[in-house]
């Protein structure tokens, strides 16, 4: 039976040709510059970290965290009352609820991206609404503004959110809730001492998995903000496949990977002190 | 006793699932529209869907997903339920870290497998066409395969094989005869899911396709850049219908197994 275990062997050699040492190579590259025809110089250099303390470049960095940052935050306060009310339905409701919530993962999010196109544009399904009620003379310019970049971030990212959120809240120990309500706290008080810190793993998921995905995402500023917003992924995109700067192009992707982590990291340290202080004060 | 929640709640949640489903029925809508400019509703027509047939780009486009999904799909099928089967057999210490590697490519933002690929293949001198695209597909798609086939050999416990080696089974006899026919529900899903997440690929491939290997996305991406049409409406709801077809095709496989605990399919 144990001989098994050296089919792995193809798996790992695929692995690390295709996953860790393309990755690797990213690395050392960033380390390197390029020369005016583009072809990168094998020596070492700071040139693409250098080019990174451009002001340009630090405020569309900048602009990438807030507007992730701003994206997670809506998401997990759109998301937790529907993964909410999930987790405590009937299990007819739960299926189905779950069904609708999983099929969009399934659906491109080049063309959820593009359904935005047909709503906001200037002839687009809103304005016509708005004129044809006659709330607005003229059609808004909706398209092409950084509101719509937010929107279609919110609206792609809204799924990643809401599942890690229902498994973590349908976990809680529905007892503990009782027992509250027994005690005479409200509704209010239970949700905030108990389901709420009961439930940060599920935050900590979405919440990781909505601001990575943000990030990452310049098909939504590409397509929804026009040529007006770009955040860190435009930037790279733009290094690898139109400036031809590699380095440079490393260099930014080394830096968004290791401010995810930084973050990432961040933002569970701040979510354990935080339950480590209501487990405290549930004590005294 | 206040076991429902605040009605609002209730009103919420619905808010939310017309907002999430207003804009991808909308498409759908749109790709029946006898207009080529209006919003309005000008009558129902399948014009756009026949302009779609005859257009070569949508056809070649086509053409190269299907070839690469076939292609990605068997190979990242037969990674992913090799790595599942191994894991067994391999040291408890060593499956931590192996574990942690097949789950990479779920983790990993795709923007950063594609632009590290590209790296790769140009460092390698591989020109870029439907083969490199073939590779990044199978290097993600394994390991949402061997995530399924995974959770099926976790469910079914080794008392089985165990018995039919203790009566004299080969190595080989217990695989075919066993093992395989248990997980093959696994596998099938699997390969559902790889099939499916090749078709919708867009990130990845828009970095390691060259000008001859245009996939399907890469096309929508293309048009969808120029502004809207209705062949483009068309071509998203033909996508979606396909891609929720075959999830759910997945889906039903997994479950169908008696008496087997219900798999809620998870995307990650």
């Amino acid at each position: 039976m144990n001989k098994s275990k050296w089919f792995f062997t193809p798996v790992l050699i695929w692995l690390g040709l295709f996953l860790i040492v393309p990755m690797l190579i990213v690395v050392a590259m960033s380390f390197m510059q390029r020369d005016t025809l583009g072809n990168v110089v094998y020596s070492f250099s700071w040139e693409g970290y250098k080019t990174f303390w451009d002001s340009l470049y630090l405020g569309i960095y900048w602009d990438t965290i807030v507007l992730s940052i701003t994206t997670t935050v809506i998401c997990l306060v759109v998301s937790y009352p529907l993964a909410y009310y999930l987790a405590n339905s009937s299990p007819r409701v739960q299926n189905w609820g779950l069904i609708l919530i999983t099929i969009p993962f399934w659906i491109n999010f080049l063309i959820r991206t593009y359904a935005w196109v047909l709503l906001l544009r200037t002839q687009g399904v809103v304005n016509s609404l708005l004129i044809h009620f006659g709330w607005i003379d003229e059609p808004l310019q909706m398209l092409y503004t950084k509101g719509a970049v937010l929107l279609g971030m919110v609206y792609n990212f809204v799924p990643f959110m809401v599942l890690p959120l229902y498994v973590a809240i349908e976990q809680i120990d529905r007892r503990l809730l009782d027992a509250a309500s027994d005690l005479g706290a409200s509704r209010w008080k239970a949700f905030w001492h108990i389901a709420l810190p009961q439930s940060k793993a599920g935050i900590m998921t979405g919440s990781v998995l909505v601001f990575v995905s943000t990030a990452g995402m310049f098909v939504v500023t590409d397509i929804l903000g026009g040529s007006k917003s770009s955040m860190i992924s435009n930037i790279i995109q733009a290094q690898f496949l139109g400036a031809r700067n590699w380095p440079f192009g490393s260099a930014l992707s080394v830096i968004f990977v290791l401010t995810s982590l930084v973050l990432i990291v961040l933002f569970s340290r701040v979510m354990k002190s935080r339950s480590d202080r209501t487990r405290e004060g549930g004590k005294a | 006793m206040k076991k429902k929640g605040h009605p609002l709640l209730g009103i919420h949640s619905a808010l939310m699932m017309i907002f999430i489903y207003v804009p991808i029925v909308l498409v759908m809508v749109y790709s029946f529209n006898n207009t080529r400019l209006s919003g309005d509703w000008k009558g129902f027509t399948l014009d756009w869907y026949v302009s779609l047939l005859k257009d070569r780009h949508v056809m070649e486009a086509l053409t190269n997903s299907l070839i690469v999904a076939v292609v990605s799909t068997i190979a990242a099928t037969l990674l992913g339920t090799i790595s599942a089967l191994s894991m067994r057999d391999i040291a408890r210490k060593w499956r931590g870290p192996l574990n942690g590697v097949l789950y990479m490519p779920v983790i990993i933002p795709d923007i950063i497998m594609g632009l590290s690929l590209l790296v790769l293949f140009s460092q390698l001198h591989i020109p870029l066409g439907k083969s490199t695209v073939m590779i990044a597909h199978i290097t993600f798609s394994m390991s949402y395969v061997y995530v399924v086939v995974n959770a099926r050999l976790a469910g079914m416990g080794r008392q089985l094989e165990e018995a039919a080696q203790d009566l004299g089974a080969t190595y080989w006899q217990t695989f075919r005869h066993v093992t395989l026919p248990q997980i093959t529900p696994g596998i099938i899903s699997g390969a559902l899911i790889a099939f499916t997440l090749s078709l919708d690929d867009f990130m990845v491939s828009f970095f390691v396709a060259g000008p001859s290997s245009t996939t399907l996305p890469i096309y929508i991406y293309g048009q969808v850049k120029r502004g809207i049409s209705p062949e483009i409406n068309a071509l998203c709801t033909l996508l979606i219908l396909v891609s929720i077809t075959l999830i759910l095709l997945a889906q039903y496989v997994l479950n169908r197994g008696k008496g087997q605990k219900k798999n809620k399919m998870l995307p990650f």
